[in-house]
């Protein structure tokens, strides 16, 4: 039984249908990478996905569970790294990871806050505020925090927005330490030849339907990008 | 329930600690409440017999208007940091992060209170510091926050919030300013609490009708 099953799923604001008859099924322990262009859907699917925003159809379940059947039972399988790094400016590094700790119940929270900020390399820094760190801690620190309550399944929308190449390439290697073979990723990016290099399985998300589904195995980048452009430039 | 209480108390520490550290909201609230009582104290000056007749009024507008700024922050900022979404993934019923966020929006507003109260004082030359006025004043300080923190909810993702927020939460906060004002009157002129029990009850029942509906729908107001 796939860990992440999702049927016929369907979601609108209002007239405007972001998501439409979404059908996919993703295996315990697999790094799946979801491309598409902006406005494709992405987000709205990794938001439904971790119980922040509701389908308006289809089914969504997460190891055979119905997540609106028990969306708190479902969040502790879920760690969530977005664009946006869901941090504190005004609290520091240690403070923040301490917060989320405690949201999540996190046993011994000061050893695995240790061990994570050892991790990321943030352990000399733990006592800075938020806000004086650069883009690349701030979403390092952002890992930290998705990878507190150690979820089984993370789900990472965009992380590398806005890093420069030297940050989104220690990004990357840190994602694939992360994955490991343990844990399901799906993962949200424009970027083709750094989605590759993490995926096992490759989407393409346009015009909010699944357009291409592959082995990563078989596909290369110089296979994946007219494809990428046909499916772009069509959605 | 151990659990629920824990993410409660975490969302009260983290909003507290990041006030302490910003002092975004109380130095708007705080600036804004002083402003008011001075232009109010003027203008009252120059037609009012005893300016201590109109304090009652003076106390919980300024109160009211003041904890308007601070609601509206409680959620626009965790929507502009994008941090809203951290505390929506938290493993539990979504009401706790609501009570934890009233809790410090409580906070806030008491605090200011307490700057408001001795500038009153000052200005109306009238004593404001007894038992019964400061519990009345406690009940209607909930019924703002658990009000305003549900409403500040509601608002944060339309496009025209600051504006929406009052727009929407002063008709639903005026019994609460009504009992406030009645029973502030009655005490100033020396009524004990037992002969204002009517505005008392409907303050209490305000509260917890309240607290109840914003218990029971603010997974639905937050989610998309």
């Amino acid at each position: 039984m796939a860990l992440i099953e999702i049927e016929g799923l369907e979601k609108a604001f209002g007239r405007h249908r972001v998501l439409r008859g979404i059908h996919l099924a993703i295996e315990a322990g697999s790094s799946v990478v979801l491309f598409g262009p902006n406005g494709a859907g992405k987000t709205t699917l990794l938001r439904i996905l971790a119980t922040l925003s509701r389908p308006t159809a289809g089914h969504v379940r997460v190891a055979g569970v119905e997540i609106r059947a028990n969306p708190e039972g479902i969040r502790q399988y879920l760690g969530l790294v977005s664009h946006a790094p869901l941090l504190y400016d005004d609290l520091s590094a240690w403070e923040n990871l301490r917060f989320y700790a405690r949201l999540y119940g996190v046993e011994r929270p000061e050893a695995r806050i240790q061990e994570l900020l050892e991790r990321v390399g943030l352990w000399p820094r733990r006592k800075d505020l938020v806000r004086t760190f650069s883009r690349g801690m701030v979403q390092r620190l952002a890992i930290a925090r998705a990878l507190l309550h150690n979820p089984p399944i993370l789900l990472l929308d965009d992380p590398d927005t806005g890093l420069d190449p030297q940050a989104a390439e220690m990004m990357t290697a840190l994602l694939r330490e992360v994955g490991g073979s343990a844990r399901t990723v799906l993962m949200t990016t424009h970027h083709l030849e750094r989605g590759l290099a993490l995926a096992d399985r490759v989407l393409i998300l346009a015009g909010g339907r699944l357009v291409f589904d592959a082995d990563a195995a078989t596909v290369s980048y110089n296979d994946l990008r007219p494809l990428y452009d046909r499916y772009v430039g069509g959605a | 329930m151990k659990r629920y209480l824990r993410v409660i108390a975490a969302v009260w520490w983290k909003d507290v600690r990041v006030e302490l550290r910003s002092k975004d909201i109380f130095t708007g609230m705080a600036v804004f409440a002083a402003l008011a009582l001075l232009i109010l104290n003027f203008a009252f000056e120059l037609r009012v017999p005893d300016k201590r007749m109109v304090v009652p009024g003076v106390l919980w507008v300024t109160v009211a208007f003041a904890s308007v700024l601070g609601l509206g922050r409680a959620f626009i900022s965790e929507k502009d940091r994008g941090s809203l979404a951290g505390l929506l993934l938290a493993p539990v019923d979504r009401s706790a992060v609501y009570f934890g966020k009233m809790l410090a929006n409580l906070v806030f507003i008491l605090v200011v209170e307490l700057f408001i109260l001795p500038l009153t004082v000052l200005f109306f030359n009238v004593s404001l510091i007894s038992l019964p006025l400061l519990l009345v004043i406690l009940l209607g300080t909930i019924g703002l926050a658990v009000v305003g923190t549900i409403f500040s909810a509601l608002t944060v993702n339309t496009r025209a919030r600051e504006v929406l927020l009052p727009i929407l939460l002063f008709p639903i906060i005026l019994p609460v300013l009504v009992s406030g004002i009645r029973m502030t009157i009655g005490l100033l002129e020396g009524d004990p609490l037992s002969k204002l029990g009517n505005w008392l009850q409907l303050l209490i029942i305000f509260d917890i009708l309240y607290l109840a509906i914003a218990f029971l729908t603010f997974d639905y107001v937050v989610e998309e």
